[in-house]
């Protein structure tokens, strides 16, 4: 079926045109206020920092730059369990303890270079940790509450929280999803013998 | 009460209640159609339809307060932002159990049709006679040749994609272009079929998301975005709203009214007929009575069930169509989880374009022809092969540009499926009154006394040693099996209760889906199957009602009702 056929269909079938144009039949979800998740402007603005050293700017658009800090707080404030929130607060107060151990300095008045050392340094225990707890060594992939843990069980480290928490918010926000990944809205066919070259990006979804 | 009078009612809004409404309002019966929820309006109401991932607040993610109202829900996967409100509210419509048994529902206008999986397949001839045969539970009053032309009939207006495969096990149908295997599926299924010398086959997955436009019905065909659940705008898959409703409105026969909980059946026990039922306003908690000559009750395999049991108490305690003993009794489900999956080297020179709303099938191979087992019946496959994502497995990371240029292309390939396997139906797996507890509106709740027994539990074991063997005879190396575990109810394919049969000692209902003691009531949902099978039921739900409805009409024009 051509497009335009399609198009004109569509018209038919819902009397208004649904395909582009200003007439889509969004309704958006109203935004929760930052005041709703217990964190600061200048928290979102930390976290938006630690997301750029996991997720930095390259040719494309970094963590920063899809605002993950802000998806984060929403994240941690409504979905997290207590013990999952207490961990995660926990240890971005932990970051800032080791910026000063190992550099004298907080994190966000570190270099590029030491941010970039001292997480990977991190995210090393976090996985040394995590399989020592019988965790999954590929937690930080996961969706951020798809694991939870009872009284019982352990939280994993306070790092793989971030970095699941910066893989999924970037990954499922507009910047990342069609600017670093690619989406398109309205595929309308399927091909299952699609060439690919490497260097084409990951389809978002 | 002139205004209360219809011809016909139709119990529920889902896949078989649209199904009744079309057919009796198209075949000149004044039909009202009562739905317990809230009305949802194709496309206008479809408020996520077109909304993308970053549009959602939490991410598609269920909130902690979301879990809290969701108990059960939260169990499984159905519990997410995108869907939410679309499930039936717990704290509102609660339910006991006895055994765990996780119970998805959708009480809105369109029902489950709205949020079902969509695959679409034919129950085969031996599915009908398996229960005589082998002694279980009891036999179907009909067989496949009394139900086919009825497949045809609704495969052809509902849209349903498929190859004909040329396979007795899995009837053929009329049936839209199939959505296509990808370049790995192909090559799996072209080895599976090698290596088991044609008894064992990977097909395309039968749908009911169409590959040809309906213009005549306003549909589009699908547009590879799915996103089904949140409801489609292009009508590309079949549900209440898409189908069969429009073309039960364009009748003028047809009345829908929403927020009507239907309390019970009006019984004339002299005239030994259903007089008509009665209603509370979901919203105002006002009783109302509506008359019919005939009641189609369609609310879903066990609320249809609990409407037979508050019905005509005065004459059987257990209700209507408790005489036989079965009614409760025999509750079925497909149970699942369990299957392989396995990497697959090369193809490196390929991807896809679209997100296909189906996969790959794989029929029923045991117990079929000269294969024998320690178990009866047998179970089908449901897969899919695709490349990874930016969630693949890439531990060895850490963190800046490497891991982002890693992430942001696709990883290897891969192929999984699961097993679907025919739960035998068994008098001791019931659901019952649980009149200690109630609902919002004070009406008694069901219990839920289900367990799987010992013939799935080592069917089980085939359906993962069996996945495992099929990719590695393809040549697949690393094959992992798995079994997640299933707790009944999780197939979302409740069904039995109210079984057909031949014999009113042992069966609720007749072979066209009457209650014997009330033959203007028929119920054509889930509740009616006699046996399982283990393909997904609700094309055979869509059939039997249509049949059904069918010999309704012409019952009532000989004035046998």
């Amino acid at each position: 079926m051509q497009r335009r056929d399609l198009l004109k269909l569509i018209a038919t079938a819902t009397g208004t045109m649904m395909v582009g144009g200003q007439a889509l039949a969004y309704d958006l979800v109203q935004p929760v206020p930052l005041s709703d998740t217990g964190f600061s402007k200048d928290e979102v603005a930390l976290l938006n920092e630690m997301g750029e050293v996991i997720l930095p700017k390259t040719d494309t658009p970094g963590a920063k730059e899809a605002n993950v800090g802000a998806t984060m707080a929403v994240l941690v404030a409504d979905c997290y369990t207590p013990v999952l929130q207490k961990t995660f607060k926990q240890g971005l107060l932990d970051i800032n303890k080791r910026c000063k151990e190992a550099y004298g300095n907080e994190f966000l008045l570190l270099s590029a270079e030491q941010r970039t050392a001292l997480f990977n340094t991190l995210d090393t225990e976090a996985k040394a940790a995590n399989l020592a707890k019988g965790l999954s060594a590929n937690l930080e992939m996961s969706r951020p509450n798809h694991w939870e843990p009872g009284d019982a069980a352990p939280a994993p480290h306070y790092f793989t929280l971030l970095k699941q928490l910066t893989l999924y918010c970037f990954f499922t926000s507009k910047v990342g999803a069609t600017k670093v990944l690619r989406y398109v809205a309205i595929p309308g066919y399927y091909d299952g013998d699609f060439p690919y070259k490497k260097g084409d990006k990951a389809w978002a979804t | 009460m002139a205004n209360n009078d219809y011809d016909a009612i139709v119990v529920g809004s889902g896949i078989s209640g649209g199904w009744a409404a079309k057919e009796l309002s198209e075949k000149g019966l004044k039909v009202l159609m009562l739905e317990r929820g809230k009305n949802i309006e194709h496309i206008k109401d479809y408020k996520n339809a077109h909304k993308e991932d970053w549009d959602f607040p939490h991410r598609d993610l269920a909130t902690q307060a979301m879990k809290i109202e969701y108990p059960v829900l939260k169990r499984d996967y159905p519990l997410n932002e995108k869907t939410y409100g679309m499930w039936a509210n717990e704290k509102e419509n609660p339910y006991t159990e006895d055994k765990r048994f996780d119970w998805y529902r959708g009480y809105h206008v369109g029902g489950r049709s709205l949020l079902w999986g969509r695959q679409s397949y034919r129950l085969n001839r031996e599915d009908f006679e398996a229960n005589g045969k082998e002694c279980i539970a009891v036999d179907w009053p009909i067989r496949y040749e009394d139900i086919a032309p009825w497949y045809d009939y609704v495969e052809k207006f509902a849209g349903i994609s498929g190859n004909r495969d040329g396979l007795d096990v899995l009837p053929d149908g009329i049936f839209q272009p199939a959505m296509a295997l990808n370049c790995v599926e192909k090559d799996v299924a072209a080895r599976v079929k090698k290596a088991f010398k044609g008894s064992r086959h990977i097909i395309s997955g039968r749908t009911s998301n169409m590959t040809e436009p309906k213009p005549e019905h306003g549909r589009v065909n699908c547009q590879y975005r799915n996103k089904c659940w949140l409801g489609c705008p292009f009508g590309g898959y079949f549900s209440t709203q898409s189908s069969t409703l429009p073309a039960a409105m364009k009748t003028g026969n047809l009345t829908l009214r929403p927020f009507s909980i239907v309390k019970e059946i009006l019984y004339d026990k002299d005239k030994k007929r259903a007089t008509g039922v009665e209603v509370i306003d979901a919203e105002t908690n006002q009783t109302y009575v509506f008359k019919s000559k005939i009641v189609f009750v369609n609310a879903s395999a066990f609320n249809s069930t609990w409407l037979l049991m508050n019905s005509a108490t005065d004459v059987w305690d257990g209700g209507l169509g408790s005489s036989s003993g079965e009614l409760g009794h025999n509750v079925m489900d497909h149970h699942f989880r369990v299957g392989a999956s396995a990497p697959v080297e090369g193809f490196e020179d390929k991807y896809t374009y679209g997100r296909r709303p189906s996969g790959f099938y794989v029929p029923r191979f045991r117990n079929w022809g000269n294969d024998k087992r320690d178990y009866l019946r047998g179970f089908g496959y449901q897969g899919g092969a695709g490349r990874g994502g930016w969630s693949k497995d890439v531990a060895e990371l850490g963190v800046g540009a490497g891991l982002k240029e890693t992430l942001s292309e696709p990883g290897d390939w891969t192929i999984g499926m699961t097993g679907f396997g025919e739960m035998l139906p068994d008098h001791e797996n019931r659901i019952y009154l649980n009149k200690k507890v109630t609902d919002k509106w004070g009406l008694p709740v069901l219990a839920m006394d289900v367990e799987i027994k010992e013939n799935e539990l080592k069917m089980r074991k085939d359906m993962q040693q069996d996945a495992m063997e099929m990719f590695e005879a393809a040549g697949l190396k690393n094959v992992q099996g798995w079994d997640a575990e299933y707790a009944p109810g999780m197939g979302i394919h409740e069904m039995g209760t109210a079984r057909m049969g031949r014999d009113p000692k042992t069966s609720v209902l007749n072979g066209h889906n009457q209650v014997w003691d009330a033959p203007n009531v028929f119920v054509t949902d889930g509740a009616c199957m006699t046996s399982a099978s283990c393909v997904n039921p609700s094309l055979t739900y869509m059939a039997l009602t249509a049949r059904a409805a069918s010999f309704a009409v012409e019952e009532l024009k000989r004035g046998n009702l």
